[in-house]
């Protein structure tokens, strides 16, 4: 096994199009998992911890850019949860402190697991997401990136760089999380809604991947029902499908008594 | 490969596996076994030190990241033989049973208590989330951060 530490982004960029194997590590809360159980023993590692050019976030004309790098812990700090509300208290309900000082919005977005907690606060949020590789940048809406569970459209040669999510004018935002405690839980089924010029839900852990629901402020009162029916759980080991198809319509209601005010 | 860092303020090297993790080689290479090896998945928090001041998993830390790092292990809270504020408040308080939680208990409330020195019991309860105790001594480890909070 190889490790790869480049110290920028173009380095990163370029040592990934020559190892197009390589398995990106951040945070390490997902790949170091695989390999302590030896479940992955890829042949490359790159390590992106001294990537500066992907930490961080930025602010202008009412978008907000998270850095690939930025963490769940810098996500709950104020200035960032006044903006993005949603997704700081998502954030929170991440893991433990020691995992949300080490888990990333990009690990989350690069593993694309439909419990991923970050997913449906991006989405309320119109979460596009921007991946480079050598040969240039695009990109990709968060419902278009998350093609399964587990899987994305990343390219072999490429690293995802962030997202821009509009922060709205006004909008009204919360996210809830069902699991059996209030740390280091995976979720059994989680929602975001956002309410401002209409009204946005997604949710997690209710279908193959991390879905958007829209609709229009007069058709408040069948939301829950409709977000209900978006999903397509499966009864496993954290609950039952008919359980998650409730529970969503109970917390999409909750969460619009919350935004409606 | 080769990895310098760190530790406890004090510069160490060793020779590692490519995908080992840092839990294992303070353990097993760098003769650190106070942070111990429960769950390596982040679930458990008896592996918890501070990484460039920051509390994690060391199980979910690559080796190979803290290279050019700065770590402190629970070995590197007593003070020239003085124990930590959390330490004393541990011993005091009783809040140990089998003990095997107890380190990366220590670190995380060290932790918590250099950032908030009025920890409310919400504070304390959410900084140790991450940390379990099976024998479910948490009545008695809340006590002794409390006790920590007030001595410092």
């Amino acid at each position: 096994m190889d490790v790869l530490t480049p110290r920028s982004l173009e380095e990163a960029l370029r040592l990934k199009a020559e190892r197009p194997d390589a398995v990106p590590i951040q945070g390490g809360t997902d790949v170091m998992v695989e390999l302590n159980f030896d479940r992955a023993r890829p042949a490359v590692l790159l390590n992106l911890n001294e990537v500066a050019e992907l930490r961080g976030w930025s602010q202008a004309d009412g978008k907000v850019w998270l850095g690939a790098g930025l963490t769940y812990s810098e996500a709950m700090e104020p200035k960032l949860a006044e903006a993005l509300p949603a997704l700081a208290e998502a954030s929170r309900t991440v893991g433990g402190p020691q995992i949300r000082n080490r888990g990333t919005i990009g690990g989350n977005l690069g593993t694309a697991s439909p419990a991923g907690d970050a997913l449906p606060p991006l989405l309320v949020c119109g979460a596009e997401v921007k991946l480079a590789s050598v040969l240039g940048e695009r990109v990709v809406s968060l419902e278009e990136f998350l093609v399964g569970p587990k899987r994305n459209v990343l390219a072999e040669d490429e690293l995802i760089l962030g997202v821009t999510v509009d922060t709205g004018d006004e909008s009204r935002q919360t996210f809830m999380k069902v699991g059996p405690r209030n740390a280091m839980v995976i979720a059994v089924v989680s929602l975001a809604v956002r309410v401002d010029g209409d009204l946005r839900a997604a949710f997690g852990s209710a279908g193959p991947v991390s879905k958007l629901v829209r609709a229009e402020l007069a058709d408040a009162d069948s939301f829950p029902q409709r977000v209900a029916e978006a999903a397509s759980p499966i009864d496993d080991v954290r609950g039952t499908a008919s359980y998650r198809r409730h529970a969503l319509r109970i917390l999409t209601k909750r969460a619009l008594d919350r935004c409606l005010v | 490969m080769r990895i310098e860092l760190q530790i406890n303020g004090e510069a160490h090297e060793a020779d590692v596996w490519e995908g080992e993790s840092l839990l294992f080689a303070l353990r097993e290479q760098l003769g650190f076994p106070g942070s111990k090896n429960a769950c390596e998945q982040g679930e458990c928090g008896s592996c918890s030190v501070l990484l460039d001041g920051t509390l994690v998993c060391s199980c979910l830390v690559l080796a190979a990241q803290a290279e050019g790092h700065e770590v402190v292990t629970v070995e590197g809270l007593a003070d020239d033989g003085r124990l930590h504020k959390v330490q004393e408040a541990f011993v005091a308080a009783g809040a140990v049973q089998c003990g095997f939680c107890t380190p990366g208990l220590v670190v995380a409330a060290a932790d918590l208590l250099k950032r908030n020195v009025y920890p409310s019991d919400d504070d304390i309860r959410e900084a140790l989330s991450g940390n379990l105790c099976r024998c479910t001594g948490y009545a008695k480890i809340f006590d002794a951060v409390r006790m920590a909070a007030a001595a410092l």
